[in-house]
């Protein structure tokens, strides 16, 4: 059986060590902000320019200024500052942000990430991604196992533009946890029920 | 209110001198503390082939959208166009030159163009698309170079300013905003709230007036939410 998204999320943040902090990306990230415990006194970092993330407003208490890197409304908690784009890739940069997690178009066994565009269709831009896998102190990367049209996402070697070489710490798919060490993927877990050859991976490049 | 010459009335005049070739920095994060005011007085004014550095070159109609559908911005520099179909389109159709930046990269390289510092090195992008061409040297790991980005105008909106321009921004709308006014030759400032001097204690000044060359009362401000979530939804 596959992990959920919540699944997902609720894995990511046992790697999580108390008062650290995390930076979340667009998308499956986000749902961490929503499972991630109170007791683990975890910042999370908004490169838009905020430290202390903590959950949604209500109705009547939200507000227009008041949004994460996902342009989505949230809250703060008590603790939470508000600062400058350059302050907050400073922290980035400068090795302040413990975890980033961020979702992937392709990882390789070589720790490169792509995610920023597919040549000729698709460009979002990198937004903070390459400082991000750059700067933070462990970079976790999760995403689907495989492509919509069903193509594997955990390769030899990326195909597409790189985000960061050499970058990725951890993958996290609805299959299982990854670590990629240079050459293969480690296999660190796998969600129950899933076997090796539902990974649908090149073997040379699983150990 | 005390007289001063950095006081305009409204947007138009405040823009008064900005011509076709010019480049532009316009603040905000996604539709976050845009210069709304500003930005609907260029879709006014006629301007052609500028330059325009932001974040974001707007979204879905809104924002700098607005200018980007009538032509009037020839290269955008800017770190995301997800979300942003009218931009997306014009660049893989070439009909705009568009430099993607990293965002830490983007805010440094404008912070370093208001304070004087004219390049530096940086790991993000190496091994990258965007490392071409850039000068690599190796500190503890390898370093690009990146050079200081300048403009000839910004505009920029701020919850509160004072007559001499000092500027107080709400929540999370700071962003890019105060780097740029830095940055640019000419920055012109909208405020919600144009305040008397004194009225923003001096050690609550986000930025000092000394970067902001011109100011107006804005109006009818929108404040867009892109995506409202709310507590129990999603």
């Amino acid at each position: 059986m596959a992990w959920t998204n919540i699944e997902m999320a609720d894995e990511v943040i046992k790697f999580f060590k108390p008062h650290t902090s995390v930076n979340l990306g667009i998308g499956m990230p986000t749902v961490i902000a929503e499972r991630l415990p109170q007791d683990l006194e975890i910042m999370i970092h908004s490169e838009n320019g905020l430290l202390g993330v903590s959950g949604r407003p209500t109705k009547e208490t939200v507000s227009s200024t008041l949004i994460n890197a996902g342009k989505e409304t949230v809250k703060i908690k008590k603790g939470a500052s508000f600062f400058d784009s350059s302050l907050s890739f400073g922290m980035i940069r400068g090795g302040h942000i413990d975890y980033c997690v961020l979702g992937g178009m392709e990882v390789d066994a070589q720790r490169n990430l792509a995610n920023w565009m597919i040549p000729g269709k698709k460009v979002t831009g990198m937004g903070g991604a390459m400082d991000l896998v750059n700067g933070s102190k462990q970079v976790i990367v999760m995403m689907s196992h495989a492509s919509k049209t069903g193509e594997a996402k955990l390769l030899f070697e990326c195909s597409l533009p790189l985000t960061g070489k050499n970058v990725v710490d951890l993958v996290i798919t609805e299959l299982g946890i990854f670590k990629p060490n240079g050459k293969a993927f480690e296999i660190i877990k796998l969600a129950p029920g899933v076997s090796r050859s539902d990974l649908n991976m090149n073997e040379t490049i699983l150990l | 209110m005390k007289k001063s010459p950095k006081i305009y009335t409204d947007a138009k005049s405040a823009l008064f001198d900005i011509k076709s070739g010019d480049t532009l920095m316009s603040g905000g994060f996604g539709l976050c503390g845009i210069a709304e005011n500003c930005i609907d007085a260029l879709t006014e004014i006629n301007v052609k082939n500028l330059t325009v550095i932001s974040n974001n070159i707007g979204n879905s109609g809104r924002g700098l959208v607005k200018i980007l559908i009538q032509d009037k911005i020839s290269k955008a520099v800017c770190s995301y166009v997800g979300g942003n179909p009218d931009l997306e389109k014009r660049m893989l159709n070439k009909e705009i030159d568009v430099e993607l930046v990293p965002q830490g990269t983007f805010a440094e390289r404008i912070r370093a163009a208001g304070l004087g510092i004219r390049a530096f090195y940086t790991p993000t992008g190496y091994g990258t698309l965007i490392a071409e061409g850039k000068e690599v040297k190796t500190f503890d790991r390898p370093c690009i170079l990146e050079t200081a980005l300048h403009a000839d105008f910004a505009i920029i909106k701020a919850q509160k300013g004072d007559s001499y321009g000092n500027l107080w921004f709400k929540e999370a709308a700071r962003n890019f905003s105060p780097l740029m006014a830095m940055a640019a030759k000419t920055t012109i400032v909208e405020v919600e709230e144009l305040v008397e001097l004194g009225e923003i204690p001096a050690e609550d000044i986000h930025l000092p007036g000394i970067f902001v060359q011109r100011i107006f009362q804005g109006s009818n401000y929108k404040n867009d939410i892109e995506f409202l979530v709310t507590e129990g939804e999603k």
